[in-house]
């Protein structure tokens, strides 16, 4: 087990899948002279090349759509946004062209592609830049979605993303690829899509939670620990398909629920694990589901502002001794 | 405009060949329309009625083994390829037989054993996946060509632009083909585009442009055959203006065509009609007898009923089809 960044551990999953398999390439803006916006790419040039490592110019739909006819004729392209913001202009290809290219078919063909970039509130960088992007992705069937919370995840998440044969798409964090963690050495070391993790076990409260607001909800836990509340933390992984089993398991353990994310809460994920548990353990509650959400407004700029739109450990501990109580 | 050198002597068996294809695709339009009408295909039906000699034309230009990819208005482009018109019409019917079991219909049809990259319903969506074949072609180290068909109306698109500058720029091995049938649904062509002259914009990305008498089969057989040459011999893509008309409406919810273009208008165009043209020029040529074209059309005739006829046949997709395919095992 080495320790490392989430970024170095990234950087380590596309080396290795591209070491085992000559068909996986990697696109998009800025990601092999310049060693990527954000480093995510860093070496990957100088030894895999020019042909595997691809420049382009800003052209998102374009891009993006040249991986999908890539992948329809086999190859297994991982398509950098350079940051998910960007994605919506390439919006049309993904949900239109990759996800429903399988189904309209009729399974004749596949896009084995991976769309990868960082995603999320990030540090002042107002309106356009700072968006929870998976909110987008996750209603469309035909894809799939994942939001790695640790560098152990990132690279094992990311690898079974390239390997699966539909489209994945894959939402990092500015915010978190300087953290460090344990990542596993092994080049076979693959997680699978769909499966979540339990990343703290309790009894009163599950909290589900993800990226920067998991790290938010591990301290607000040990907080509450000294109260005497345990909280158990789920954190997804892969919001489509959602581990709905964990989730339930867990809720029938502790009986209560908060559901915590970055994102504006109208129509977001809190909303869909909110409908679910209560159609799947509603006789099991003994309070309704809570929701900490992002407020429903743009990313100010202002340094105040951004503080008071992104869940707070205050609102997110209000919000369990609120639903404990 | 290219046209066919008038003293080259025309041969039967090709002749025969293309004229076949472009019965069979008038025949199965005028077919697909009958069934529309009665109910048995839904949803939206764009005809390819007028238009048969640029996909026949093209195709008679590749190997079996180049990709082709189109819009939605792609029955003529997925025949000409090669592919079965009892799947094509069992398709259209929405039945399991269908090339995507019923489950993608009129706008989307898809064949991997004739190497067609489907119907696409995005108008310009498709452009950049030509591309993206075009890159899979050069990276693997083969020499296919993908032929890429579009409408006019995907030209003020900033994906066509996106794709000619990326085609043009990492050299890839694509032929695009833009159909001009000068009306993008109801917006006629100099509502729409500055430069009307579309093959101009093969300028502004560096690369080869032509334009062609889309109702002349064997002319655009000569323009495409030049630019699969090049895609072929040097990785670098073409645009090709095909113009042409489509002598039916938009859609089938569009019967006339009527309000945004003159009746005397489309009667003029039909004396252009690419079939009766390249009949014409087969008969004069001594490439093929009257009798000749009489066994295409009866025997196109009898291939298209064939197709109702199994279409008919093929049952509805079982409930569970809704659910296979959006992922792949």
């Amino acid at each position: 087990m080495a320790v490392m960044t989430y970024r170095e551990a990234l950087n380590l999953a596309l080396r290795e899948e591209m070491r085992r398999d000559p068909r996986v390439f990697v696109m998009g803006e800025e990601v092999g002279l310049y060693d990527g916006a954000y480093k995510v790419t860093q070496g990957l040039l100088k030894e895999f090349g020019e042909k595997r490592i691809v420049d382009t110019p800003i052209c998102e739909s374009g891009f993006t759509g040249v991986g999908v006819g890539a992948a329809m004729l086999g190859l297994r392209p991982v398509v950098e946004m350079m940051t998910f913001n960007f994605s919506i202009l390439a919006l049309d290809q993904i949900v239109n062209s990759a996800a429903k290219m399988c189904y309209m078919s009729g399974g004749q063909y596949n896009v084995p592609l991976v769309v990868r970039g960082p995603g999320g509130p990030a540090a002042q960088l107002a309106a356009q830049h700072s968006q929870s992007m998976e909110t987008y992705f996750y209603h469309v069937p035909g894809l799939k979605v994942v939001r790695p919370s640790t560098p152990g995840d990132a690279k094992g998440l990311l690898k079974s993303a390239i390997r699966d044969d539909n489209p994945v798409i894959f939402i990092e964090s500015e915010t978190l690829y300087a953290i460090k963690g344990e990542v596993p050495e092994d080049p076979e070391y693959l997680i699978p899509l769909g499966v979540a993790a339990v990343r703290r076990e309790g009894t009163d409260v599950t909290v589900i939670a993800y990226m920067g607001m998991l790290y938010r909800a591990l301290e607000v836990a040990e907080e509450l620990d000294k109260d005497g509340i345990s909280v158990e933390i789920v954190d997804p992984r892969t919001l489509r398909p959602m581990d709905t089993a964990t989730i339930l398991g867990s809720v029938r353990k502790t009986h209560r629920c908060v559901v915590i994310e970055a994102g504006a809460g109208f129509a977001g994920m809190g909303s869909e694990i909110a409908a679910t548990i209560q159609e799947e353990a509603f006789d099991d509650l003994d309070a309704p589901v809570a929701r900490v959400t992002g407020e429903n407004a743009p990313m100010p700029y202002a340094r105040n502002l951004e503080l008071l739109k992104t869940p707070s450990k205050a609102k997110i501990l209000a919000a369990i001794r609120r639903v404990c109580a | 405009m290219k046209t066919v050198a008038p003293g080259a002597r025309l041969d039967s068996e090709l002749a025969k060949r293309l004229l076949t294809q472009m019965q069979l695709i008038r025949r199965f339009e005028e077919k697909a329309a009958e069934m529309y009408a009665m109910g048995k295909i839904g949803g939206f039906l764009h005809l390819y009625i007028g238009q048969e000699a640029v996909a026949v034309g093209a195709t008679a230009a590749c190997r079996p083994d180049d990709y082709a990819v189109s819009s939605y208005r792609e029955h003529g482009h997925c025949l000409a390829k090669g592919s079965d018109p009892r799947r094509i019409m069992a398709e259209l019917f929405g039945r399991m037989d269908g090339l995507s079991k019923g489950k993608g219909g009129s706008m989307h049809l898809f064949d991997k054993g004739v190497n067609f990259l489907g119907g696409h319903g995005i108008v310009g969506a498709h452009l950049p996946l030509a591309a993206g074949a075009g890159f899979a072609i050069k990276y693997q180290g083969g020499d296919q060509v993908v032929l890429c068909y579009f409408g006019d109306g995907a030209v003020p698109e900033g994906e066509f632009h996106e794709s000619l500058n990326l085609c043009a720029l990492w050299k890839l091995p694509v032929v695009y083909i833009c159909e001009n049938n000068r009306y993008a649904m109801g917006t006629a062509i100099h509502r729409a585009l500055a430069q009307t002259e579309i093959w101009r914009f093969a300028e502004t990305y560096g690369i080869k442009g032509e334009a062609v008498d889309g109702m002349d089969v064997l002319a655009i057989r000569d323009c495409v055959g030049r630019a699969v040459e090049r895609a072929r011999r040097d990785k670098v893509p073409t645009l090709i203006e095909a113009r042409t008309y489509r002598f039916r409406g938009h859609s089938m919810r569009d019967p006339a065509g009527a309000i945004y273009r003159t009746k005397e208008e489309v009667e003029r165009e039909k004396q252009r009609d690419p079939i009766v043209l390249f009949s014409e020029r087969c008969l004069k040529d001594g490439a093929l007898t009257e009798a000749d074209l009489k066994l295409i059309e009866k025997g196109v005739a009898d291939q298209v009923d064939e197709a109702v006829a199994f279409a008919e046949a093929s049952p509805e997709p079982p409930p569970e089809e809704l659910f296979t395919d959006v992922y792949k095992d």
